[in-house]
């Protein structure tokens, strides 16, 4: 079903965190958490201009490790939510043909 | 504490009661972020010559060391907890800006600090770097794990980012030793206050990041590849199918291993412990003192210590998982179970640990930074059936179940109540963190952050050394109100004292204690001897065994089935399966009581939990009395 994402279709881009599925690359648009919490992430990586690229997850998706900055930090679903990004990137998916 | 930032000018922290000898020390802190080899370092420079405390009033561990210089002068080293940045949020970050500001009157201001930072990961690490060299103290900048920078392909030019940074630069590899005489120099060395290029606005975390990439710019870093083996770990170990069943297989591996290894170390140490209870015994002369020595103290602590090789072993598995870094691995893979509950992945291998033993349990709580999270995982540890509830349960199941099979010959009824009794206490725990999690440690809405660090060997050193500290701080921290308890007790068993010899254990004190307590345990089907047993039973739940055998005159060890022959006499049924149900909620353990005090940095918690278990305990009995009554 997946596969046949067409990535013209601007509802199928990736609003937040969440829609990214692994390998796909983003860059991180804002945080809508409180400022403390969106501080918190910043220190670790997530700041608006920076590149995420979604990894590997727990079973079921979620939480899901992003690497962003030179470290891998896992999100749950609930924050990643919360991370918006830019939708222009959602390169590399098909790039590598699929095992 | 008044808000001075600079302490030269604050009299009530200036003034540092030390002894003597320490205050001519030098005193220099070690700080960096979580991951970035701190306490490797730490325990490179230090050695065996460390000591490990909590700073009052907090959860947060103090560890202190001595570094020897190469001229054989000494420096104090305070490592100090991992933090992110120093803005004051955190109880560590509390903790770490309070002890450089030199607003702890428990800790000297430190001369100097040792700012460890991961060199394969500078780009982001050096934003704490800000923050540190503003606060004017001599700082050595070390890029930590040089070897994996190397080996990646990343490089960094030194001379230029401590022109940069206008402090010295060392290139560090903690586990290797490599480039740790730099560390030495600069201890041993004139200090200079550091004198950056440029320092960002510290409020603003987007300005000081941009900060750390033009100096790390500057100084030509390049960042290494990105780790190819931590990939290719994590393709197995995060694998969607792969991983949770690796995962399985490891904690089977581990539980396996307690339980066979736990049992002949057991049998070992109390051989030990015997014999010089016996040796000693023999070099006093009877009477009340040589009493108090072998039955109160000896036995007592004795009977904690037996419990030393489970939790020692259960630590060096909880230091393999965690400095390999499987750990954040196991984390993840549990987390949407444990959040269910409301708890979180961090939480899963303190609460597996706790099936063992609730001691080592409630101390790898350490690992979850989220306090609420870690308060509400210490406070159901004690729930999960622990290896001392065994042989309790054994013992009177063995007396009331009929050993006959009850589904084929896979499940006797014996294995059968005693599989309840497991899935009792799981689902107590359960309920019990839902409730705390929905009231009065609701964690709101902070994110949960998970950092993945990279793949590693633990080294002999560093797991040695993390074995050292857990034990010396359970036999010191627990040991001071185990020693006190089991005083206590002696006395309760052994008074009053009567023409040189301690009275029948129905007429000492306990057994008074017994007999007016027995109108209140009497609902729950228990008369006094089994009193007794339960107030006994605060050394740890298995001492019951010994009471009720010292009551009924029967050798647990030599007369078994005499034992449960007496138990059975003396109990009905439901009091039976009341004593069973007390004994999987009551929190009858002065080492976890000792544990938890000194994890949650006050009596407050092991009150309300002690008081919450307990009433646990009579309501449960109660009801499981009344049930089959």
């Amino acid at each position: 079903m997946q596969l046949s994402v067409n990535c013209d279709f601007p509802e199928k881009l990736p609003v937040s965190l969440v829609d990214l599925r692994q390998g796909d690359v983003a860059i991180l648009d804002g945080i809508d958490l409180p400022t403390e919490d969106a501080r918190r992430l910043m220190e670790l990586g997530f700041l608006p201009g920076m590149q995420i690229t979604a990894g590997r997850s727990a079973p079921g998706g979620d939480p899901r490790v992003f690497q962003v900055d030179g470290s891998e930090i896992a999100l749950r679903r609930e924050t990643a939510r919360r991370l918006k990004v830019r939708g222009q990137k959602t390169a590399k998916l098909d790039v590598k043909p699929r095992v | 504490m008044s808000g001075c930032s600079d302490c030269a000018s604050c009299n009530s922290a200036a003034v540092v009661e030390f002894p003597g000898s320490l205050a001519a020390l030098k005193t220099v802190a070690v700080i960096g972020p979580p991951n970035s080899g701190k306490t490797t370092l730490f325990n490179r420079l230090t050695g065996l010559r460390q000591k490990v405390a909590n700073f009052p009033g907090v959860t947060v561990e103090q560890h202190t060391g001595i570094a020897t210089l190469p001229d054989g002068r000494t420096v104090q080293l305070i490592d100090l907890p991992g933090v992110y940045s120093l803005s004051p949020r955190s109880e560590d970050e509390q903790v770490a800006y309070d002890v450089l500001t030199g607003q702890r009157s428990d800790t000297p201001k430190p001369e100097a600090v040792l700012l460890v930072l991961d060199s394969t990961n500078m780009g982001r690490h050096l934003m704490l770097a800000a923050p540190i060299l503003s606060l004017g103290l001599p700082t050595l900048v070390i890029l930590n794990m040089a070897d994996d920078l190397r080996s990646r392909g990343g490089r960094v030019d030194l001379e230029k980012l401590a022109a940069e940074l206008g402090a010295p630069v060392a290139l560090v590899s903690a586990r290797r030793g490599q480039g740790v005489e730099k560390v030495f120099d600069f201890l041993a060395g004139a200090m200079a206050k550091p004198s950056p290029r440029e320092l960002p606005i510290l409020q603003d975390v987007p300005k000081c990041r941009a900060w750390a990439g033009h100096v790390g710019s500057q100084a030509s870093y390049r960042a290494p590849a990105p780790p190819k083996w931590t990939r290719r770990l994590d393709a197995v170990f995060l694998h969607p199918v792969g991983g949770p069943l690796l995962f399985l297989a490891v904690v089977i591996a581990i539980f396996q291993t307690i339980f066979t290894v736990a049992e002949p170390s057991q049998t070992a140490v109390d051989w030990v412990i015997g014999h010089i209870g016996n040796w000693i015994a023999s070099a006093l002369p009877a009477g009340l003192f040589k009493s108090l020595v072998i039955d109160g103290i000896f036995k007592g602590v004795g009977s904690v210590i037996v419990f030393l090789p489970q939790i020692l072993l259960l630590f060096l598995f909880i230091g393999i998982l965690e400095d390999s870094g499987y750990l954040a691995r196991a984390a993840l893979i549990a987390d949407r179970t444990m959040a269910k509950v409301g708890l979180q992945g961090k939480s899963f291998i303190p609460l597996l640990s706790a099936y063992a033993c609730a001691v080592p349990a409630i101390m790898s709580t350490r690992t979850i930074e989220n306090k609420r999270d870690r308060i509400a995982t210490i406070l159901i540890a004690p729930f999960m059936t622990c290896s001392a509830r065994f042989p309790v349960y054994l013992l009177i199941i063995a007396a009331f179940i009929p050993n006959r099979p009850l589904v084929g010959r896979f499940l006797s009824m014996g294995a059968a109540a005693m599989l309840g009794l497991y899935i009792l206490g799981f689902l107590v725990a359960v309920i019990t963190a839902r409730v705390l999690k929905s009231s009065i440690l609701k964690s709101g809405r902070t994110p949960f952050l998970l950092e993945m660090p990279s793949y590693r060997w633990p080294t002999f050193t560093s797991l040695g050394l993390r074995l050292l500290d857990r034990g010396k701080v359970f036999l010191v921290r627990a040991g001071t109100i185990i020693l006190l308890v089991s005083v206590l007790l002696w006395g309760a068993l052994n008074l009053p004292y009567t023409n040189g010899h301690p009275p029948e254990i129905a007429n000492s004190l306990a057994g008074t204690i017994g007999r007016t307590i027995e109108p209140a345990i009497k609902p729950l089907g228990f008369n006094w001897k089994i009193g007794i047993g339960l107030i006994t039973a605060v050394f740890s739940r298995e001492t019951i065994i010994a009471t009720l055998g010292t009551i009924y005159g029967m050798d647990p060890e030599a007369n078994k089935g005499g034992l449960q022959a007496a138990i059975h006499h003396d109990l009905t049924p439901g009091g039976a399966f009341a004593l069973l149900v007390f004994f999987a909620f009551a929190m009858q353990c002065i080492s976890t009581i000792a544990v938890v005090r000194r994890e949650t940095g006050g009596w407050k918690w092991p009150i309300l939990q002690f008081s919450y278990m307990t009433v646990l305990a009579y309501v449960g009995a109660f009801a499981a009395f009344h049930l089959i009554h």
